[in-house]
Protein backbone atom coordinates (compact mmCIF):
# COMPACT_ATOMS: atom_id res chain seq x y z
CA UNK A 1 0.00 0.00 0.00
CA UNK A 2 1.01 3.59 -0.61
CA UNK A 3 1.25 5.81 2.60
CA UNK A 4 -1.26 8.09 4.29
CA UNK A 5 -0.79 11.67 4.82
CA UNK A 6 2.96 11.62 6.66
CA UNK A 7 2.09 13.35 9.94
CA UNK A 8 0.05 10.02 10.61
CA UNK A 9 2.92 8.07 10.97
CA UNK A 10 4.21 6.50 14.10
CA UNK A 11 7.02 4.75 12.96
CA UNK A 12 8.92 4.25 9.96
CA UNK A 13 11.72 1.24 9.50
CA UNK A 14 15.47 1.86 9.58
CA UNK A 15 14.74 5.18 10.37
CA UNK A 16 16.82 6.95 13.72
CA UNK A 17 14.78 10.73 13.78
CA UNK A 18 11.42 10.92 15.07
CA UNK A 19 8.72 10.82 12.65
CA UNK A 20 6.07 13.79 12.28
CA UNK A 21 5.08 15.23 15.51
CA UNK A 22 3.19 18.21 14.55
CA UNK A 23 -0.24 16.95 15.29
CA UNK A 24 -0.84 16.43 19.16
CA UNK A 25 -4.18 15.41 19.08
CA UNK A 26 -4.45 11.34 19.65
CA UNK A 27 -5.58 9.31 17.04
CA UNK A 28 -7.56 6.61 18.01
CA UNK A 29 -6.12 3.36 18.26
CA UNK A 30 -8.32 0.78 15.70
CA UNK A 31 -8.29 -2.59 16.14
CA UNK A 32 -10.18 -5.59 14.43
CA UNK A 33 -12.14 -8.19 16.60
CA UNK A 34 -12.15 -11.64 14.98
CA UNK A 35 -14.39 -13.63 16.93
CA UNK A 36 -13.34 -17.45 16.43
CA UNK A 37 -16.51 -18.83 18.70
CA UNK A 38 -18.81 -17.00 15.46
CA UNK A 39 -17.06 -17.66 12.65
CA UNK A 40 -18.64 -20.12 10.40
CA UNK A 41 -15.73 -20.79 8.11
CA UNK A 42 -17.29 -19.42 4.58
CA UNK A 43 -14.44 -17.80 3.60
CA UNK A 44 -15.92 -14.81 2.24
CA UNK A 45 -13.39 -12.22 4.39
CA UNK A 46 -11.14 -14.13 1.87
CA UNK A 47 -12.74 -13.34 -1.29
CA UNK A 48 -13.47 -9.95 -0.13
CA UNK A 49 -9.64 -9.36 0.76
CA UNK A 50 -8.51 -10.81 -3.01
CA UNK A 51 -11.30 -8.55 -4.21
CA UNK A 52 -10.95 -4.83 -2.47
CA UNK A 53 -7.30 -5.50 -3.07
CA UNK A 54 -6.82 -6.81 -6.03
CA UNK A 55 -5.76 -9.68 -5.40
CA UNK A 56 -5.72 -13.21 -7.33
CA UNK A 57 -3.89 -16.01 -5.73
CA UNK A 58 -3.22 -19.54 -8.06
CA UNK A 59 -5.87 -22.34 -7.99
CA UNK A 60 -4.03 -24.73 -5.82
CA UNK A 61 -4.87 -28.15 -5.09
CA UNK A 62 -7.10 -29.55 -2.46
CA UNK A 63 -5.01 -31.87 -0.07
CA UNK A 64 -7.85 -33.36 2.09
CA UNK A 65 -8.35 -30.27 3.90
CA UNK A 66 -10.24 -27.03 4.49
CA UNK A 67 -7.85 -25.20 4.18
CA UNK A 68 -7.44 -23.54 0.81
CA UNK A 69 -5.60 -22.26 0.37
CA UNK A 70 -3.50 -23.77 2.52
CA UNK A 71 -1.08 -20.92 3.66
CA UNK A 72 -0.67 -17.31 3.62
CA UNK A 73 1.02 -16.13 0.44
CA UNK A 74 1.95 -12.81 -1.51
CA UNK A 75 -1.50 -12.91 -2.93
CA UNK A 76 -3.58 -14.36 -0.07
CA UNK A 77 -2.99 -12.08 2.83
CA UNK A 78 -5.62 -14.06 4.92
CA UNK A 79 -6.63 -17.69 5.51
CA UNK A 80 -9.10 -19.66 7.27
CA UNK A 81 -7.05 -22.44 9.39
CA UNK A 82 -9.26 -25.08 10.43
CA UNK A 83 -8.14 -27.40 13.31
CA UNK A 84 -9.99 -30.72 14.47
CA UNK A 85 -8.95 -30.82 18.36
CA UNK A 86 -10.41 -32.16 21.44
CA UNK A 87 -9.57 -29.47 24.16
CA UNK A 88 -11.31 -32.72 26.36
CA UNK A 89 -11.15 -35.74 25.73
CA UNK A 90 -14.35 -37.23 24.08
CA UNK A 91 -15.22 -33.70 22.93
CA UNK A 92 -14.32 -32.44 19.16
CA UNK A 93 -14.00 -29.45 18.17
CA UNK A 94 -13.95 -27.44 14.75
CA UNK A 95 -11.98 -24.76 15.64
CA UNK A 96 -11.48 -21.90 12.74
CA UNK A 97 -9.18 -19.31 13.25
CA UNK A 98 -8.68 -16.52 10.45
CA UNK A 99 -4.74 -16.14 10.28
CA UNK A 100 -2.90 -12.69 8.64
CA UNK A 101 -0.97 -9.80 10.08
CA UNK A 102 -1.72 -9.52 13.96
CA UNK A 103 -1.09 -5.35 13.67
CA UNK A 104 1.25 -5.78 16.86
CA UNK A 105 1.89 -2.70 18.86
CA UNK A 106 5.67 -3.45 18.70
CA UNK A 107 5.63 -4.88 15.36
CA UNK A 108 8.77 -6.80 14.85
CA UNK A 109 8.87 -6.96 11.14
CA UNK A 110 9.68 -3.26 11.19
CA UNK A 111 12.32 -3.80 14.27
CA UNK A 112 14.15 -5.80 11.23
CA UNK A 113 13.91 -4.14 8.34
CA UNK A 114 16.65 -2.06 6.64
CA UNK A 115 14.75 -0.30 4.47
CA UNK A 116 14.32 3.20 5.33
CA UNK A 117 10.14 3.56 5.14
CA UNK A 118 9.59 0.29 3.70
CA UNK A 119 7.53 -0.87 7.06
CA UNK A 120 5.38 1.86 8.53
CA UNK A 121 3.46 1.89 11.36
CA UNK A 122 0.29 4.78 11.32
CA UNK A 123 -0.59 6.46 14.66
CA UNK A 124 -4.32 4.83 14.45
CA UNK A 125 -1.76 1.20 14.66
CA UNK A 126 -2.21 -0.46 11.20
CA UNK A 127 1.67 -1.69 10.12
CA UNK A 128 1.82 -1.62 6.64
CA UNK A 129 4.10 -2.38 3.99
CA UNK A 130 5.46 0.41 1.59
CA UNK A 131 5.96 -2.30 -1.32
CA UNK A 132 8.26 0.09 -3.68
CA UNK A 133 10.53 0.66 -0.82
CA UNK A 134 10.90 -2.75 -0.48
CA UNK A 135 14.14 -4.47 -1.18
CA UNK A 136 13.32 -8.06 -0.66
CA UNK A 137 15.83 -9.03 1.90
CA UNK A 138 13.29 -10.96 4.14
CA UNK A 139 14.21 -9.50 7.07
CA UNK A 140 10.41 -9.23 7.94
CA UNK A 141 10.01 -12.98 7.83
CA UNK A 142 12.78 -13.06 10.04
CA UNK A 143 11.43 -10.57 13.23
CA UNK A 144 7.46 -11.45 13.10
CA UNK A 145 6.12 -13.46 15.55
CA UNK A 146 3.41 -14.74 14.04
CA UNK A 147 5.06 -15.97 11.35
CA UNK A 148 2.83 -13.79 8.74
CA UNK A 149 5.03 -11.70 5.59
CA UNK A 150 5.16 -13.75 2.28
CA UNK A 151 8.40 -12.98 -0.12
CA UNK A 152 6.74 -13.15 -3.69
CA UNK A 153 8.87 -14.96 -6.02
CA UNK A 154 7.57 -12.70 -8.73
CA UNK A 155 8.64 -9.30 -7.53
CA UNK A 156 10.83 -10.17 -4.36
CA UNK A 157 8.60 -7.89 -2.66
CA UNK A 158 7.00 -8.57 1.24
CA UNK A 159 3.10 -9.05 1.33
CA UNK A 160 1.02 -9.00 4.36
CA UNK A 161 -2.65 -7.49 5.16
CA UNK A 162 -2.71 -4.15 4.86
CA UNK A 163 -5.55 -4.47 7.42
CA UNK A 164 -7.44 -2.37 4.45
CA UNK A 165 -5.32 0.79 6.09
CA UNK A 166 -6.61 2.64 2.14
CA UNK A 167 -10.39 2.02 3.30
CA UNK A 168 -9.34 3.04 6.88
CA UNK A 169 -7.98 6.27 5.89
CA UNK A 170 -10.85 7.39 4.47
CA UNK A 171 -13.51 5.79 7.44
CA UNK A 172 -14.55 2.57 6.14
CA UNK A 173 -14.35 -0.98 7.72
CA UNK A 174 -11.75 -3.42 6.39
CA UNK A 175 -12.97 -5.40 3.25
CA UNK A 176 -12.90 -8.69 5.40
CA UNK A 177 -15.42 -6.63 8.21
CA UNK A 178 -17.62 -5.71 5.78
CA UNK A 179 -18.32 -8.99 4.02
CA UNK A 180 -18.42 -11.00 7.15
CA UNK A 181 -21.88 -12.44 7.25
CA UNK A 182 -21.98 -13.89 11.08
CA UNK A 183 -20.47 -10.41 12.33
CA UNK A 184 -17.49 -12.63 13.21
CA UNK A 185 -15.15 -9.79 12.18
CA UNK A 186 -15.42 -6.25 13.50
CA UNK A 187 -13.71 -3.30 13.50
CA UNK A 188 -13.59 -0.15 15.56
CA UNK A 189 -11.55 1.81 17.86
CA UNK A 190 -9.37 -0.94 19.78
CA UNK A 191 -11.46 0.26 23.16
CA UNK A 192 -14.54 -0.93 21.50
CA UNK A 193 -13.08 -4.20 20.41
CA UNK A 194 -11.78 -4.93 23.89
CA UNK A 195 -15.34 -3.95 25.43
CA UNK A 196 -17.39 -6.37 22.64
CA UNK A 197 -14.21 -8.89 23.23
CA UNK A 198 -15.15 -8.58 26.84
CA UNK A 199 -19.33 -8.99 26.63
CA UNK A 200 -18.46 -12.19 23.83
CA UNK A 201 -16.21 -13.99 26.69
CA UNK A 202 -19.03 -13.20 29.42
CA UNK A 203 -21.56 -14.47 27.15
CA UNK A 204 -19.12 -17.27 26.00
CA UNK A 205 -18.56 -18.13 30.09
CA UNK A 206 -22.18 -18.32 30.45
CA UNK A 207 -22.29 -21.12 27.94
CA UNK A 208 -19.71 -23.20 30.17
CA UNK A 209 -16.08 -22.18 28.04
CA UNK A 210 -14.50 -21.56 31.59
CA UNK A 211 -11.69 -20.51 29.64
CA UNK A 212 -12.67 -18.12 26.87
CA UNK A 213 -10.65 -15.15 26.72
CA UNK A 214 -9.73 -12.26 24.32
CA UNK A 215 -5.88 -13.09 22.68
CA UNK A 216 -4.33 -9.31 22.74
CA UNK A 217 -0.88 -10.52 23.59
CA UNK A 218 1.24 -8.25 25.74
CA UNK A 219 4.42 -9.38 24.60
CA UNK A 220 4.21 -7.68 20.97
CA UNK A 221 2.67 -4.78 23.20
CA UNK A 222 -0.91 -5.55 22.04
CA UNK A 223 -2.15 -6.38 18.77
CA UNK A 224 -4.61 -4.59 16.33
CA UNK A 225 -6.21 -7.66 15.42
CA UNK A 226 -7.77 -9.31 18.73
CA UNK A 227 -9.30 -12.89 18.67
CA UNK A 228 -11.80 -13.71 20.95
CA UNK A 229 -10.93 -17.37 21.51
CA UNK A 230 -13.43 -20.08 23.87
CA UNK A 231 -9.78 -21.88 24.74
CA UNK A 232 -7.81 -18.62 25.76
CA UNK A 233 -5.49 -20.81 28.34
CA UNK A 234 -4.69 -22.97 24.82
CA UNK A 235 -4.33 -20.98 21.73
CA UNK A 236 -1.84 -23.33 20.67
CA UNK A 237 -5.02 -24.91 20.04
CA UNK A 238 -5.97 -22.37 17.03
CA UNK A 239 -3.55 -23.42 14.41
CA UNK A 240 -0.14 -23.04 16.10
CA UNK A 241 -1.29 -19.42 17.73
CA UNK A 242 1.56 -18.53 19.77
CA UNK A 243 0.71 -18.50 23.51
CA UNK A 244 3.02 -15.48 24.21
CA UNK A 245 4.59 -14.31 21.39
CA UNK A 246 7.46 -11.62 21.40
CA UNK A 247 10.11 -10.28 19.36
CA UNK A 248 13.32 -13.00 19.50
CA UNK A 249 15.77 -12.06 21.87
CA UNK A 250 18.02 -13.00 18.95
CA UNK A 251 16.76 -9.84 16.60
CA UNK A 252 16.22 -7.83 19.66
CA UNK A 253 20.23 -8.19 19.86
CA UNK A 254 20.66 -7.91 16.24
CA UNK A 255 18.59 -4.80 15.70
CA UNK A 256 18.87 -3.01 18.89
CA UNK A 257 22.54 -3.15 21.10
CA UNK A 258 24.61 -4.68 18.49
CA UNK A 259 24.39 -1.92 15.50
CA UNK A 260 25.60 1.07 17.80
CA UNK A 261 27.95 -1.87 19.23
CA UNK A 262 29.28 -2.92 16.07
CA UNK A 263 29.76 0.97 14.84
CA UNK A 264 31.54 1.87 17.43
CA UNK A 265 33.84 -1.09 17.19
CA UNK A 266 34.50 0.24 13.32
CA UNK A 267 35.09 3.43 14.12
CA UNK A 268 36.92 3.30 17.06
CA UNK A 269 39.51 0.86 15.47
CA UNK A 270 40.12 3.40 12.37
CA UNK A 271 40.35 6.10 15.22
CA UNK A 272 42.39 4.36 17.09
CA UNK A 273 45.31 3.44 14.22
CA UNK A 274 44.76 7.45 13.49
CA UNK A 275 45.84 8.74 16.54
CA UNK A 276 48.10 6.04 17.32
CA UNK A 277 50.04 7.31 14.32
CA UNK A 278 49.62 10.82 14.85
CA UNK A 279 51.48 10.13 18.61
CA UNK A 280 53.34 7.48 18.17
CA UNK A 281 54.51 8.17 14.76
CA UNK A 282 55.21 5.33 12.01
CA UNK A 283 57.91 2.32 12.29
CA UNK A 284 60.79 3.50 10.35
CA UNK A 285 63.14 0.53 9.19
CA UNK A 286 64.51 2.18 6.76
CA UNK A 287 66.45 5.35 7.84
CA UNK A 288 67.04 5.13 11.23
CA UNK A 289 69.57 2.40 10.24
CA UNK A 290 70.97 3.59 7.48
CA UNK B 1 72.32 0.47 -2.93
CA UNK B 2 69.59 -0.76 -1.56
CA UNK B 3 69.02 -4.49 -1.89
CA UNK B 4 66.03 -5.95 -2.45
CA UNK B 5 64.09 -8.72 -1.54
CA UNK B 6 61.18 -10.72 -3.45
CA UNK B 7 58.03 -10.72 -0.43
CA UNK B 8 55.19 -11.54 -2.56
CA UNK B 9 55.21 -12.90 -6.31
CA UNK B 10 53.16 -11.70 -9.15
CA UNK B 11 50.35 -14.64 -8.12
CA UNK B 12 50.18 -13.81 -4.21
CA UNK B 13 49.36 -9.74 -5.08
CA UNK B 14 47.09 -10.22 -7.60
CA UNK B 15 45.04 -12.98 -5.35
CA UNK B 16 45.78 -10.34 -2.62
CA UNK B 17 44.23 -7.62 -4.24
CA UNK B 18 41.27 -9.76 -5.83
CA UNK B 19 40.17 -10.30 -2.77
CA UNK B 20 40.53 -7.02 -1.11
CA UNK B 21 37.77 -5.67 -4.28
CA UNK B 22 35.85 -7.86 -3.75
CA UNK B 23 35.87 -7.61 0.04
CA UNK B 24 35.48 -3.75 0.19
CA UNK B 25 32.51 -4.55 -1.86
CA UNK B 26 31.22 -7.02 0.17
CA UNK B 27 31.67 -5.25 3.41
CA UNK B 28 30.04 -2.13 1.59
CA UNK B 29 26.60 -3.42 0.76
CA UNK B 30 26.26 -5.34 3.59
CA UNK B 31 26.76 -2.40 6.07
CA UNK B 32 24.50 -1.10 3.99
CA UNK B 33 22.21 -3.00 5.04
CA UNK B 34 22.87 -3.32 8.93
CA UNK B 35 22.69 0.37 9.97
CA UNK B 36 20.21 2.58 8.55
CA UNK B 37 23.03 5.83 8.85
CA UNK B 38 25.35 3.27 6.27
CA UNK B 39 21.75 2.35 4.03
CA UNK B 40 23.27 4.96 1.57
CA UNK B 41 25.63 2.79 0.51
CA UNK B 42 23.35 0.56 -0.93
CA UNK B 43 23.57 3.81 -3.27
CA UNK B 44 27.00 2.70 -4.75
CA UNK B 45 25.46 -0.58 -5.88
CA UNK B 46 22.39 0.83 -7.52
CA UNK B 47 19.64 1.15 -4.85
CA UNK B 48 18.66 -1.19 -2.15
CA UNK B 49 17.28 -4.14 -3.78
CA UNK B 50 20.49 -4.01 -6.04
CA UNK B 51 22.26 -4.28 -3.10
CA UNK B 52 20.45 -6.69 -1.70
CA UNK B 53 20.88 -9.17 -4.94
CA UNK B 54 24.78 -8.69 -5.26
CA UNK B 55 25.71 -8.20 -1.58
CA UNK B 56 25.63 -12.31 -1.29
CA UNK B 57 27.37 -13.10 -4.83
CA UNK B 58 30.12 -10.32 -3.59
CA UNK B 59 30.63 -12.13 -0.59
CA UNK B 60 30.90 -16.28 -2.07
CA UNK B 61 33.42 -14.60 -4.65
CA UNK B 62 35.12 -13.02 -1.68
CA UNK B 63 35.42 -16.35 0.01
CA UNK B 64 36.62 -17.80 -3.17
CA UNK B 65 39.15 -15.98 -3.97
CA UNK B 66 40.55 -15.68 -0.41
CA UNK B 67 40.63 -19.68 -0.93
CA UNK B 68 43.27 -19.04 -3.56
CA UNK B 69 45.43 -16.59 -0.45
CA UNK B 70 44.64 -19.46 1.84
CA UNK B 71 46.31 -22.29 -0.08
CA UNK B 72 49.43 -20.13 -0.21
CA UNK B 73 49.90 -18.88 2.78
CA UNK B 74 48.31 -21.21 5.34
CA UNK B 75 51.19 -23.01 6.04
CA UNK B 76 53.71 -19.62 6.74
CA UNK B 77 51.06 -18.79 8.88
CA UNK B 78 50.83 -21.67 11.58
CA UNK B 79 51.33 -20.49 15.18
CA UNK B 80 54.73 -21.08 17.18
CA UNK B 81 56.86 -20.13 20.10
CA UNK B 82 58.26 -16.74 18.61
CA UNK B 83 54.45 -15.34 17.82
CA UNK B 84 53.69 -16.00 21.01
CA UNK B 85 56.73 -14.19 22.22
CA UNK B 86 55.98 -11.94 19.63
CA UNK B 87 52.59 -10.87 21.51
CA UNK B 88 53.75 -10.97 24.52
CA UNK B 89 55.85 -8.49 23.40
CA UNK B 90 53.29 -6.14 21.29
CA UNK B 91 52.29 -3.49 23.27
CA UNK B 92 56.09 -2.50 23.83
CA UNK B 93 56.55 -2.54 20.06
CA UNK B 94 53.46 -0.12 19.63
CA UNK B 95 55.25 2.69 21.34
CA UNK B 96 57.93 2.37 19.15
CA UNK B 97 60.25 1.05 22.33
CA UNK B 98 63.50 -0.32 20.05
CA UNK B 99 63.92 -2.95 22.97
CA UNK B 100 60.57 -4.01 22.71
CA UNK B 101 60.44 -4.80 18.66
CA UNK B 102 64.33 -6.62 18.95
CA UNK B 103 62.85 -8.90 21.64
CA UNK B 104 59.11 -9.43 20.23
CA UNK B 105 60.85 -9.92 16.07
CA UNK B 106 64.05 -11.99 17.00
CA UNK B 107 62.37 -15.11 15.86
CA UNK B 108 59.96 -14.00 13.51
CA UNK B 109 59.40 -15.53 10.32
CA UNK B 110 57.37 -14.76 6.97
CA UNK B 111 54.71 -13.22 9.34
CA UNK B 112 54.71 -12.14 12.69
CA UNK B 113 52.24 -13.28 15.69
CA UNK B 114 49.81 -10.40 14.91
CA UNK B 115 49.86 -11.07 11.42
CA UNK B 116 48.61 -14.82 12.21
CA UNK B 117 46.01 -13.33 14.67
CA UNK B 118 44.69 -11.67 11.53
CA UNK B 119 44.90 -14.42 8.84
CA UNK B 120 43.48 -16.95 11.55
CA UNK B 121 40.65 -14.49 11.93
CA UNK B 122 40.09 -13.63 8.33
CA UNK B 123 39.56 -17.30 7.22
CA UNK B 124 37.36 -18.19 10.36
CA UNK B 125 35.26 -15.14 9.99
CA UNK B 126 34.80 -15.78 6.39
CA UNK B 127 33.47 -19.43 6.70
CA UNK B 128 31.34 -18.34 9.26
CA UNK B 129 30.04 -15.50 6.82
CA UNK B 130 29.69 -17.99 4.53
CA UNK B 131 27.57 -21.00 6.04
CA UNK B 132 25.35 -18.11 8.12
CA UNK B 133 24.78 -16.30 4.54
CA UNK B 134 23.31 -19.15 2.90
CA UNK B 135 20.91 -20.00 5.83
CA UNK B 136 19.10 -16.17 4.35
CA UNK B 137 20.50 -16.35 1.28
CA UNK B 138 17.14 -15.15 -0.62
CA UNK B 139 15.37 -16.41 -2.62
CA UNK B 140 17.74 -19.14 -3.17
CA UNK B 141 17.93 -21.23 -0.06
CA UNK B 142 16.34 -19.76 2.79
CA UNK B 143 13.74 -21.48 2.32
CA UNK B 144 15.18 -24.86 3.20
CA UNK B 145 16.08 -23.19 6.89
CA UNK B 146 13.63 -22.67 10.33
CA UNK B 147 12.81 -19.04 11.02
CA UNK B 148 14.44 -20.08 14.30
CA UNK B 149 17.74 -20.55 12.71
CA UNK B 150 17.75 -17.40 10.10
CA UNK B 151 17.36 -15.38 13.40
CA UNK B 152 20.49 -16.92 14.81
CA UNK B 153 22.25 -16.95 11.58
CA UNK B 154 21.54 -13.66 11.21
CA UNK B 155 23.32 -12.62 14.36
CA UNK B 156 26.54 -14.50 13.58
CA UNK B 157 26.76 -12.91 10.33
CA UNK B 158 27.01 -9.52 11.65
CA UNK B 159 29.33 -10.61 14.61
CA UNK B 160 31.44 -11.90 12.56
CA UNK B 161 31.22 -9.04 10.37
CA UNK B 162 32.01 -6.63 12.76
CA UNK B 163 35.07 -9.05 14.25
CA UNK B 164 36.29 -9.28 10.57
CA UNK B 165 35.98 -5.48 9.66
CA UNK B 166 37.50 -4.53 12.87
CA UNK B 167 40.41 -6.91 11.94
CA UNK B 168 41.05 -5.31 8.08
CA UNK B 169 41.61 -2.01 9.90
CA UNK B 170 44.05 -3.70 11.73
CA UNK B 171 45.55 -5.08 9.21
CA UNK B 172 45.45 -1.89 6.86
CA UNK B 173 46.61 0.09 9.66
CA UNK B 174 49.61 -2.10 10.48
CA UNK B 175 50.77 -1.70 6.72
CA UNK B 176 50.68 1.80 6.84
CA UNK B 177 52.27 2.01 10.49
CA UNK B 178 55.30 -0.27 9.44
CA UNK B 179 57.22 1.55 7.11
CA UNK B 180 58.15 -0.39 3.53
CA UNK B 181 55.05 -2.86 3.95
CA UNK B 182 52.76 -1.55 1.23
CA UNK B 183 55.41 -1.97 -1.43
CA UNK B 184 55.29 -5.67 -0.93
CA UNK B 185 52.04 -5.80 -2.11
CA UNK B 186 52.32 -3.26 -4.68
CA UNK B 187 55.56 -3.99 -6.37
CA UNK B 188 56.47 -7.83 -4.88
CA UNK B 189 59.83 -6.57 -2.85
CA UNK B 190 61.18 -5.26 0.44
CA UNK B 191 64.56 -3.96 1.41
CA UNK B 192 66.71 -6.24 2.75
CA UNK B 193 66.56 -4.48 6.33
CA UNK B 194 62.89 -4.23 6.52
CA UNK B 195 63.24 -8.41 6.20
CA UNK B 196 66.11 -8.41 8.86
CA UNK B 197 64.06 -6.37 10.80
CA UNK B 198 61.06 -7.45 10.83
CA UNK B 199 60.95 -10.69 9.77
CA UNK B 200 64.94 -12.30 10.61
CA UNK B 201 63.73 -16.07 10.34
CA UNK B 202 62.46 -15.37 6.78
CA UNK B 203 65.24 -13.17 5.82
CA UNK B 204 67.89 -15.67 5.88
CA UNK B 205 65.94 -17.93 3.21
CA UNK B 206 64.41 -14.97 1.42
CA UNK B 207 64.53 -15.05 -1.87
CA UNK B 208 66.59 -11.96 -4.07
CA UNK B 209 63.88 -9.66 -5.62
CA UNK B 210 64.01 -10.96 -9.39
CA UNK B 211 62.17 -7.55 -11.31
CA UNK B 212 60.23 -5.32 -9.08
CA UNK B 213 56.97 -5.01 -10.47
CA UNK B 214 57.65 -1.07 -12.39
CA UNK B 215 61.51 -1.90 -13.49
CA UNK B 216 62.13 -2.44 -17.31
CA UNK B 217 62.80 -5.72 -18.68
CA UNK B 218 66.74 -5.84 -19.52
Amino acid sequence: MSSLQSLDILRRSATTTPSPQARTAAEPQVAKLIDVSSCIGCKACQVACMQWNDLRDDVGTNVGVYDNPRDLTPESWTVMRFSEVEPEPGRLEWLIRKDGCMHCADPGCLKACPAPGAIVQYANGIVDFISEHCIGCGNCVTGCPFDVPRISRKDNKAYKCSLCSDRVGVGLEPACAKACPTGAIRFGTKEAMLDFGAGRVQDLVERGYKNAGVYDPPGVGGTHVVYVLQHADQPELYAGLPADPHISPLVVLWKGIAKPLALAAMVGAALAGFFHYVKVGPNEAEEDDE
Amino acid sequence: MTRYVQRYRDGERVNHWIVVLLLLCAALSGLALFHPALYFLSGLFGGGPWDRILHPFLGVFTVLAFVGMFARLWRDNVMNDGDRRWLRNARRMLRNDPQGEAQAEAETGRYNGGQKIVFWVFAVCLLVLLLTGIVFWRPWFVDAFSIGLRRLAVVLHALAATVMIVALIAHVYAAIWVKGSVRAMTRGIVTERWARRHHPRWAEQAPRAERPAGTLRR
